[in-house]
């Protein structure tokens, strides 16, 4: 039974903003996802050029090579206008924090076996800098992008990977170990298995075009280092020693399980925009799988040894599939 | 036995940990290539680790704290809308003061997110550089609430509807957005000043005052609880804005002359930004909090200048436009409303003649200048108003080449004449509001020659819509000016015999009468 709850009824004079109005073809409601995202970058009639690259205007489309008539067709899935986007985040800290709380309690870590904690700890601390590196290069897409539609989700995702970083970090204190983070920097910065990594993230802080960078570091390389470690590595984890660090990354599996539909959005749309767009995707994405997996080859043999190939294959079939997923043939 | 390191750290050491130890020196591309931005301003940093975190919060705590305040926020705008919340505003003539701040305020705060994204990019230092990622989101932040508040106005109301195409086009929108074009396109250290220090420590309070216990004292708990929720944020902004400013100056002597100079201009360029805010004090509130005149006394001449004598330790002294200010806050907000009130057909929001009441107000709390200088224009424009000959002023306006105000304010020391400028710049004239403006030109002619000055461009044939022929010998640029701002009529003019006038009172009749 309902109830029939009445309020004064007052007809309104319009449904929503004027540029809302003419982008949905009609004078009705937007979400608020819409309101706060639709049309609001600055276009044209800007003032001065910016004294630090003049050959730009302050927002300019051609920053990268892709090329939209519409720049906020690269509209978010998720529908993250900041307000979604912090209460999402906030209830995965929530559940973060109950899982640091839970083996805190109980001692896990402590309790986890030495082996398993020294294998764990080599090939997850590293990471922390990766998510570094890939806060800084969201950062350059959520500065030079163009349209509300992708700065405002790269300025989430930068965001996201600061606090990945310091979950990894909160990681290694977990196990009570400082020593583990200062040699895991140290390895990062001087150990022979982690510098190609290291080398394809300094790259691509010095890319140029926006979109090429998003592809490379969250489409391809987040795209395989995530189900790589985050998955197959906490499932041999999980499998020799018990669940522990599966409790304490469950952020890092949900947030990809996440981005990844935004991602693959931004790329179908981005795809079936033109032939041109597809070709330039597909040409990316080869050239970024190939950096990225020799970078990640020596990671996958810390992690899982002998069946490195095989899991790295798997992560690169997921990969192809998801391209494949968004019209985009590599 | 777990987490007992954890437990000892402190909170400054736990930080570290989760920012600057994450950081390393780039070896495989130079540090040069990879923040390419940090040198030409000839700002000199020598070591970015001595820079102090402004406040430590890692992102955890971050997403905790914040969607704590979106629920409440979005909770109290729900309930707001459903019940008819714009109906329990004091007087329909409120909604200008809405009107006034869609149009300027969300477009600029989303140039303050793409600012700090980049200046978020840019800086060396771990450090900074989170500080400005945080800002940049929190900005997001601060525009689209500011947009849903007002959203729902929108729905009942004329002149809202065009704020996202009217923020680029509009003639007196455009101070704003050369503010904020001009900070963003200048290097990462002079937008610190220019957002982080001027605008966010120094002025802030001169538009939270009027926009947020306006929305307060005049029913409008929309707008209010969105200032009151975005003050946590404004806090960690603030002083943001001020570490840099120490940093800076505490790295390398060489910096103070430059850190001075963009103090001096910033300042400047934010007070004069300022003086349609204080319009909305002093005539557009219906119930009004305090004068603007009050407000600039004690935000700024009091806590001003205690914080430049803080700063006087690194040989920062005050602005130079100081005393300028003191002397102009008796008088710009009267000069502003007079100008908007003259331009009836070019703005989409009502203005008024102040009713006996109020003019008594102004008199009152403006001892020196309101009776001798602007109670005489506002009767006599009264007066032509009653006798069917409103004034409307159908011509351009002239602009200050640098900040973009009409040239509508007075020579110091002179009320009674109009302060005018001029220079000549490789053959040509530009023309300036004051010394302050005149002197930021000829610092750096080659950024102002660009500025956007809409009446040039409209007499230029550039702000015609599609399909009109600026070629035509019968080309009038005034014929499609309104067009080109999607100009709603409605929203024009006279708030007397408006339709939000009107339809105001008839909803307020049917939500509160049988």
């Amino acid at each position: 039974m309902q109830i029939d709850l009445r309020t004064v009824s007052i007809t309104p004079l319009r449904q929503t903003f004027g540029h809302l109005a003419r982008r949905m073809g009609a004078d009705k409601p937007a979400s608020r996802y819409m309101e706060a995202t639709m049309d609001l970058q600055p276009v044209e009639n800007f003032h001065y050029r910016p004294t630090w690259e003049p050959q730009y205007d302050i927002f300019d489309a051609t920053r990268t090579k892709i090329v939209m008539k519409d720049w906020y067709a690269l509209k978010d899935p998720r529908q993250y206008y900041y307000g979604t986007w912090t209460l999402a985040r906030g209830r995965m800290q929530e559940t973060a924090e109950g899982d640091f709380d839970l083996v805190d309690e109980l001692g896990l870590a402590a309790a986890y076996p030495d082996a398993g904690k020294d294998h764990a700890l080599s090939v997850f601390l590293p990471l922390r800098h990766v998510a570094w590196a890939s806060n800084l290069n969201n950062g350059y897409v959520s500065a030079y992008g163009y349209g509300i539609a992708i700065t405002q989700a790269a300025c989430y995702a930068s965001m996201d990977q600061l606090g990945v970083a310091q979950y990894v970090t909160r990681l290694g204190m977990a196990f009570n170990d400082l020593d583990a983070l200062a040699s895991a920097k140290n390895a990062w910065l001087n150990g022979q298995e982690w510098q190609a990594l290291r080398h394809w993230v300094e790259d691509l802080m010095v890319e140029k075009d926006w979109f090429a960078l998003m592809v490379a570091q969250d489409f391809v390389l987040d795209g395989l280092l995530y189900p790589l470690i985050y998955d197959r590595f906490n499932d041999k984890l999980n499998d020799t020693y018990g669940p522990v660090f599966s409790m304490l990354t469950r952020f890092q599996r949900e947030w990809f399980g996440e981005t990844a539909k935004w991602m693959d959005s931004i790329l179908k749309v981005a795809a079936a925009e033109s032939p041109e767009n597809k070709a330039v995707l597909a040409g990316w994405i080869n050239t970024f799988r190939e950096r990225a997996v020799n970078a990640l080859i020596p990671i996958a043999e810390i992690a899982f040894g002998d069946t490195a190939g095989s899991e790295l294959d798997d992560a690169v079939q997921q990969l192809h599939a998801r391209a494949a997923k968004a019209g985009i043939a590599l | 036995m777990d987490m007992k390191v954890a437990k000892k750290l402190g909170l400054k050491e736990r930080y570290t940990l989760m920012t600057r130890d994450l950081a390393w020196d780039t070896t495989y591309q130079p540090m040069d290539k990879v923040f390419p931005q940090v040198t030409f301003e000839g700002i000199k940093i020598h070591d970015w680790d001595k820079w102090e975190d402004p406040f430590r919060l890692t992102m955890d705590a971050y997403w905790k704290y914040q969607a704590e305040k979106e629920r409440k926020l979005y909770a109290i705008l729900d309930a707001f809308n459903q019940n008819n919340g714009h109906l329990s505003v004091t007087d329909a003539r409120y909604m200008n003061v809405l009107k006034l701040f869609l149009g300027s305020t969300p477009p600029l705060e989303l140039m303050a997110a793409r600012g700090f994204s980049m200046v978020g990019r840019q800086m060396v230092g771990a450090g900074p550089r989170v500080a400005c990622q945080m800002q940049a989101v929190d900005e997001y932040r601060h525009f689209q609430t500011q947009i849903h508040s007002i959203s729902n106005y929108n729905k009942f109301y004329n002149g809202m509807d065009e704020f996202a195409h009217q923020q680029s086009r509009m003639w007196y929108l455009s101070d704003g957005k050369s503010f904020f074009d001009d900070a963003i396109t200048a290097g990462p250290f002079e937008f610190m000043v220019a957002i982080g220090f001027a605008f966010e420590y120094v002025l802030t309070n001169i538009l939270f005052v009027p926009f947020i216990s306006g929305a307060a004292y005049n029913g409008d708990m929309a707008a209010m609880t969105v200032g009151f929720s975005a003050q946590s944020d404004e806090a960690r902004h603030m002083t943001l804005g001020l570490e840099c400013i120490k940093f800076m100056l505490e790295q390398d002597p060489d910096n103070l002359p430059i850190v001075q100079r963009w103090i001096d201009k910033w300042t400047w360029r934010g007070t004069r930004k300022l003086a349609s805010v204080g319009m909305m004090m002093d005539y557009m509130l219906p119930k009004r909090i305090m004068s603007f005149k009050e407000a600039w006394e004690i935000y700024f001449e009091q806590n001003g200048a205690a914080l430049f004598t803080d700063l006087a330790r690194y040989g920062i002294t005050v602005p130079k436009c100081f005393s300028q200010t003191i002397e102009e806050k008796e008088h710009v907000t009267h000069q502003s409303w007079i100008g908007f009130y003259m331009k009836p057909d070019a703005t989409p929001f009502h203005t008024w003649i102040p009713g006996k009441e109020e003019l008594d107000w102004l008199s009152e709390k403006y001892p020196n200048t309101f009776d001798k200088y602007y109670r005489p224009v506002y009767e006599f424009l009264d007066q032509q108003e009653k006798t069917g000959n409103r004034f409307n002023n159908k011509t351009q306006p002239m602009n200050c080449q640098v900040c973009v105000s009409t040239i509508k304010f007075n020579e110091p020391g002179d009320p009674m004449s109009t302060c005018f400028r001029e220079t000549r710049y490789k053959g040509e004239k530009f023309h300036f509001c004051s010394d302050h403006c005149k002197d930021i030109f000829e610092h750096e002619p080659e950024k102002y020659v660009q500025t956007y000055i809409s009446s040039h461009q409209g007499l230029q044939g550039n702000c015609a819509p599609e399909g009109v022929d600026v070629n035509a010998p019968d080309f009038n640029p005034g014929d499609h000016i309104a067009d080109y701002w999607k100009l709603d009529k409605r929203a024009t003019g006279d708030f007397n015999g408006s339709e939000d006038q009107k339809n105001f009172a008839a909803w307020r009749d049917q939500a509160t009468k049988n």
